[in-house]
C-alpha cells in the first residue's frame, strides 16, 4: 500500500481513478463457464463405468478454479515467489493426507465387511 | 514507565524517539514484500485450509468405508448399505415442490458466492482507487449476496432435516424422515453428520463474513479507511472471503459431484 500517493491524515482530496476491472470479469467468465461445465458433465456422464474418469475431470476442474480464484480474486500471482511457495508447499501435504487415508478407508471397509457378514 | 524499559539509543533526544524506525532490525522490513496483516491473514487461511483439509480427508475416508451402489442411477435407493448419491438427496427447490431437480439450488448457492466473490474484488479495487462511494457499494452487494447464500444454507438444512414425505424403512421397520446425528433416511448416518459438520463449519464462516464486511462498511462510512490513507482492511477482509468462497468449490465438488 505505500505505493498510494494519499495523504497520511485528513480527507482524501485527490481524483479518483477510472475502475479497471475487466480482468475480474474476466475471471468470473472463466469460474462461471467451469462451473458451468462441472454440470453438463454430472448429467451426461452418468454410467457406473465412467466414474473414475468422471470424478478425475471433476477433481482437474476444481484446482484449475482455485488456481484462478487464489491466483486472481487473492492476488497471490501476483506477490513474490517466496510467498506463493509458503502458501503452496504447504497445501502439498494435504495432496498426500487425502491419498492415504482414502486408501485406508477402502481397506477398513473391506475388512469389516469380511469380518463381520459372512 | 513505557519510555524506561524500552530500548533506546542513550543519547536519543526526543525527535529520535518520536521517528518511526525504518532500518532492518527495527521491524522496518516486510517480509515477502507483503504488510503484517495481509501476511498474517495469509497464515491463518493456510491453516483454515489445514482445518477443511482436515473435514474433506474424513470425508473421504468413511465414504471409502461405505459400499458404493453399484446399479444405474436410476435405480437408485436410499438405503445404509451403501453410501448414497448426492443429486438423489440433492433435488429440492424453494417453491417447487415434490418435482425433481438435481443439484439445482446448489447451482444457485454456488452462483451466489461467485457472485459475492467478484463483487468482493470490485470493492478492494475501488479501494485501491480511494473511491468511497463504489467501496461502499460493492461492500453493500457482497454482504447482499452473503446474505442470500447463508439463508439459501439455512432452507438446504431445513429440507435436509425434514426429509421427504416418503422417507425411508429403517431396520427396526419403522419409517424414518429426514436426518439427525444418529439416524437420516438418506443412507448412513455418518453421511448426514458429514453433511452438517462440514456444510455447517463453512456456514459459520461465511457468517463471520458477513460480520467482518458489515464492519467494513460501518468504518469506510465513517471513514476510517479514508483518514487512514488506505483500504488496506477491505483487501485483508477480502482475502478471507475468497477463501471462503475457495472452500465452497471443494465442497461442492466433494460432497454434491463426486
Amino acid at each position: 500500500m505505500s505505493a498510494h500517493a494519499a495523504p497520511e491524515h485528513g480527507e482524501y482530496t485527490g481524483e479518483i481513478a477510472k475502475p479497471n476491472t475487466a480482468w475480474i470479469w474476466k475471471t468470473f467468465w472463466i469460474l462461471v463457464i467451469i462451473t458451468a461445465a462441472e454440470f453438463a458433465i454430472a448429467f451426461s456422464m452418468t454410467s457406473p463405468g465412467l466414474r473414475t474418469l468422471r470424478n478425475t475431470i471433476f477433481i482437474v476442474m476444481t484446482i484449475l478454479k482455485a488456481f484462478f480464484i487464489v491466483g486472481e480474486f487473492m492476488h497471490l500471482k501476483h506477490e513474490v515467489k517466496s510467498l506463493i511457495w509458503t502458501i503452496l508447499v504447504p497445501t502439498a501435504l494435504l495432496v498426500w493426507l487425502v491419498v492415504a487415508l482414502v486408501t485406508e478407508g477402502s481397506y477398513v471397509g473391506e475388512v469389516l465387511s469380511h469380518m463381520f457378514s459372512s | 514507565m513505557a519510555h524506561s524499559t524500552t530500548l533506546q539509543p542513550n543519547a536519543a533526544s526526543a525527535a529520535y524517539v518520536d521517528a518511526p524506525r525504518t532500518g532492518t532490525w527495527d521491524g522496518g522490513n516486510e517480509p515477502f514484500k507483503a504488510s503484517y496483516g495481509k501476511l498474517m491473514m495469509w497464515f491463518f487461511l493456510l491453516s483454515d485450509a489445514f482445518t477443511f483439509g482436515a473435514f474433506l480427508t474424513a470425508y473421504g475416508l468413511i465414504r471409502h468405508k461405505h459400499g458404493v451402489f453399484t446399479g444405474e442411477a436410476k435405480d437408485f435407493f436410499f438405503s445404509t448399505a451403501h453410501w448414497p448419491i448426492p443429486e438423489k438427496v440433492f433435488n429440492a427447490f424453494p417453491g417447487l415442490h415434490g418435482v425433481d431437480l438435481p443439484l439445482a439450488f446448489v447451482a444457485f448457492m454456488t452462483m451466489i458466492l461467485i457472485f459475492s466473490s467478484v463483487t468482493m474484488v470490485l470493492a478492494v479495487e475501488a479501494g485501491h482507487r480511494m473511491d468511497k462511494a463504489d467501496v461502499q457499494k460493492w461492500l453493500l452487494w457482497t454482504i447482499l449476496f452473503g446474505s442470500i447464500f447463508i439463508s439459501s444454507q439455512a432452507w438446504e438444512w431445513t429440507h435436509f432435516i425434514n426429509g421427504t414425505e416418503a422417507g425411508t424403512r429403517m431396520a427396526d421397520g419403522t419409517i424414518f424422515h429426514g436426518a439427525n446425528l444418529t439416524m437420516n433416511q438418506y443412507g448412513p448416518p455418518l453421511f448426514a453428520d458429514l453433511f452438517f459438520f462440514i456444510t455447517g463449519f463453512h456456514g459459520t464462516h461465511v457468517f463471520s463474513g458477513i460480520c467482518l464486511l458489515v464492519w467494513c462498511f460501518i468504518a469506510t462510512t465513517n471513514g476510517t479507511f479514508e483518514k487512514r490513507g488506505h483500504y488496506e482492511m477491505i483487501e485483508k477482509i477480502g482475502l478471507y472471503w475468497h477463501f471462503v468462497d475457495l472452500v465452497w468449490v471443494f465442497v461442492f465438488t466433494f460432497f454434491y459431484l463426486v
